[in-house]
């Protein structure tokens, strides 16, 4: 029998009963359906979180003041003493090590800001012109904070694109004052539209030279500081040497607490990776049941074609060309449902970035690839006992049977 | 060309053993013409499936051309029934979804034959069995007659030299069962060795050669007597009219 033929006989089974052809058809799309929603759900959430780490910057490592313990109670409370604060003088002194290339402290806080007769309340973040590099930060317009002595500042500001809008409309900020509080800084860049990145909206925020921020919100203490290591492999030391060094100045005591960005990513990575894979899982068990419909529809077909089997026998079919047929029908279907299933899998996957821009929704290969391939297997699987029943059935009593 | 000899084929029916066939032995020439006739259950549908290679016997055997057809595996035994079995049946077996030609041309798409073959084969059986205007159409839309004659024309697309009716005429009307004996009866004249399984004395009389079965044994083995003398030489006339178009 020529591969064509067999085909085109398939496909007439599959035209003539057609109302059990769509079923199988939709019970095969859902299952792959399911599995490359649910993947790309868990895929776009894996690739959001990593991509909000990225965003923060390569090889970083962040010092936060205070250490986070999961003893019962905050050893300040204990000591009668809240910890110590982080300085500007503890952040330049971690450039003594040598696994770190740049620092940059970091002070936040909320300000009204005034262009003319406009005010908006922005967050105002205070630090220095290292941060750009180590946040991967990008102009619009203009350029970034000065280089220079980070104890001693410029009157001058680099605002986001949004609060350059409301506060400016058409006209152009750059190089228009504003005061924020009582102080007066001329605006020398615009940032370029980033979007959210872990809690800050870049598009809305006001950077000042750090000692512009500790004057204005009257602190001397940082908020964080933001350390690069000098490449991944050197995370690990930088973080001993923050360590080490933070030890030192504040008197033996370990009171800062490191956060190195790729911990926590792998971490992510981890459960989120883990998690798609179990959803994906559990939905590929509707492949499973699908697969059990085509044995079903498979069995009751070669009750029903009892006398056409015994027919193609008496005009030479094998057995083998029998249990091709079968087979061949089922590999159709399961093709059919499982295009059908990427078909609805990718309009469900559009929809969902409609709905969610901001996470990147997309099917990672694998599921693109075992989905249907589970469908295919799976009908094929179910299909070997049918087919085997067809190819031995007897044709005198098959045809015997009015 | 077939010799059956000592062919016995017992089945299980509900716990009981059935003897359908009780130690056969039959020889037939090509191109001869057969009838076999018998009370139901006497074995006789059971004979031509052996013959058929649709059953197996239990004990005994078969000789096809020359070849001992009995330990073949199911394979060998689907290309012998292809290239030398015709089978027509009582209940026409059309396969309903497709229609009249692509019933037709069922054989010869399983013996994988090019579609370009196929096509010119088709169309000369059409021609010859009046179908031309029914070929499209399905078999609920054709008459019991019309069914049939799809039926013969498939069996005979592979050109087989053996045809195997059972019981052609027993879902026709007198008039149709008639049409399509003298199509049967056509097919021996071109050479054809035909089979019939029949229970009807008028039909089973248009033979040459009638069989008479009871319970599994051949009772009765006779020929009519006014043909047997110009038989040999129409057979060979016969054959050699079909060695020239076995090459179609």
């Amino acid at each position: 029998m020529r591969f064509a033929d067999l085909l085109e006989f398939a496909w007439q089974v599959l035209r003539g009963s057609i109302s059990r052809t769509l079923l199988i058809l939709l019970a095969m799309g859902i299952g792959v359906a399911a599995v490359v929603i649910v993947t790309s759900l868990g895929e776009g959430a894996r690739l959001y979180v990593s991509n909000q780490f990225g965003s923060l910057g390569s090889n970083l490592v962040i010092v936060l003041p205070g250490r986070s313990e999961t003893s019962g109670a905050m050893p300040g409370v204990l000591l009668g003493k809240t910890p110590r604060d982080l300085t500007l003088d503890d952040a330049l002194a971690l450039g003594r090590s040598r696994a770190i290339r740049r620092i940059a402290p970091l002070i936040i806080g909320a300000g009204d800001v005034h262009a003319g007769a406009r005010v908006r309340e922005t967050p105002v973040l205070g630090s220095t012109s290292e941060l750009m590099d180590i946040r991967h930060m990008e102009m619009a317009q203009g350029r970034f904070l000065p280089q220079g002595d980070p104890r001693h500042s410029q009157p001058v500001c680099i605002i986001g694109v949004k609060v350059a809008s409301e506060l400016f409309g058409s006209r152009t900020a750059l190089g228009e004052w504003v005061r924020i509080g009582d102080r007066r800084f001329r605006v020398i860049g615009i940032m370029s539209r980033q979007g959210q990145s872990l809690g800050f909206n870049t598009d809305e925020i006001v950077i000042v030279p750090l000692a512009a921020a500790q004057a204005l919100f009257n602190t001397e203490s940082l908020f964080r500081v933001l350390v690069e290591a000098k490449s991944r492999e050197q995370i690990a030391a930088a973080r001993a040497d923050i360590e080490e060094i933070l030890r030192l100045r504040h008197e033996g005591e370990r009171d800062v607490t490191v956060i190195t960005q790729d911990a926590v990513l792998a971490t992510f990575d981890r459960i989120l990776r883990a998690l798609t894979l179990t959803v994906a899982s559990i939905a590929a068990i509707s492949l499973a049941v699908a697969g059990i419909l085509i044995m079903n529809v498979m069995l009751i077909a070669v009750t029903q074609r009892r006398r056409e089997i015994g027919l193609l026998k008496a005009l030479g079919a094998s057995g083998r060309q029998i249990q091709l047929v079968f087979f061949t029908e089922a590999v159709m279907l399961a093709s059919g449902g499982a295009a059908a299933g990427l078909a609805v899998g990718e309009f469900g996957r559009s929809l969902a970035v409609q709905l969610y821009p901001a996470i990147p929704f997309q099917a990672p290969w694998w599921a693109l690839v075992a989905a249907p391939a589970t469908a295919v297997i799976t009908a094929v699987l179910f299909t070997l006992a049918p087919a085997r029943r067809a190819a031995r059935l007897d044709p005198v009593q098959a045809l015997s049977r009015r | 060309m077939i010799r059956l000899a000592g062919i016995e084929r017992k089945f299980a029916v509900g716990g009981e053993m059935v003897h359908a066939l009780r130690g056969v032995s039959l020889e037939l020439a090509q191109g001869e013409y057969l009838s076999i006739m018998g009370p139901s259950g006497s074995g006789k549908s059971t004979l031509l499936n052996v013959i058929g290679l649709l059953d197996r016997p239990n004990a005994g055997t078969y000789e096809l051309d020359g070849r001992d057809v009995t330990g073949l595996s199911d394979d060998e035994l689907a290309r012998v029934r292809r290239e030398k079995m015709g089978f027509v049946f009582q209940f026409f077996h059309l396969v309903p979804r497709l229609s009249a030609e692509q019933n037709i041309e069922l054989p010869m798409v399983l013996a994988g034959i090019a579609p370009a073959e196929r096509r010119s084969r088709l169309e000369r059986l059409l021609a010859d069995y009046g179908l031309a205007d029914r070929a499209r159409h399905r078999p609920e839309q054709l008459s019991g007659g019309q069914c049939q004659r799809v039926a013969i024309a498939r069996a005979m697309s592979m050109g087989p030299p053996v045809i195997l009716a059972d019981e052609p005429t027993g879902n026709l009307d007198r008039h149709t069962g008639q049409e399509v004996m003298a199509l049967l009866e056509r097919l021996h004249r071109d050479g054809g060795t035909v089979l019939l399984v029949t229970h009807d004395p008028e039909i089973g009389a248009r033979a040459r050669r009638r069989l008479r079965m009871i319970d599994g044994a051949i009772i009765s083995d006779e020929r009519a007597p006014e043909l047997t003398a110009g038989l040999a030489a129409e057979r060979t006339a016969v054959e050699q009219r079909e060695r020239g178009t076995s090459g179609t």
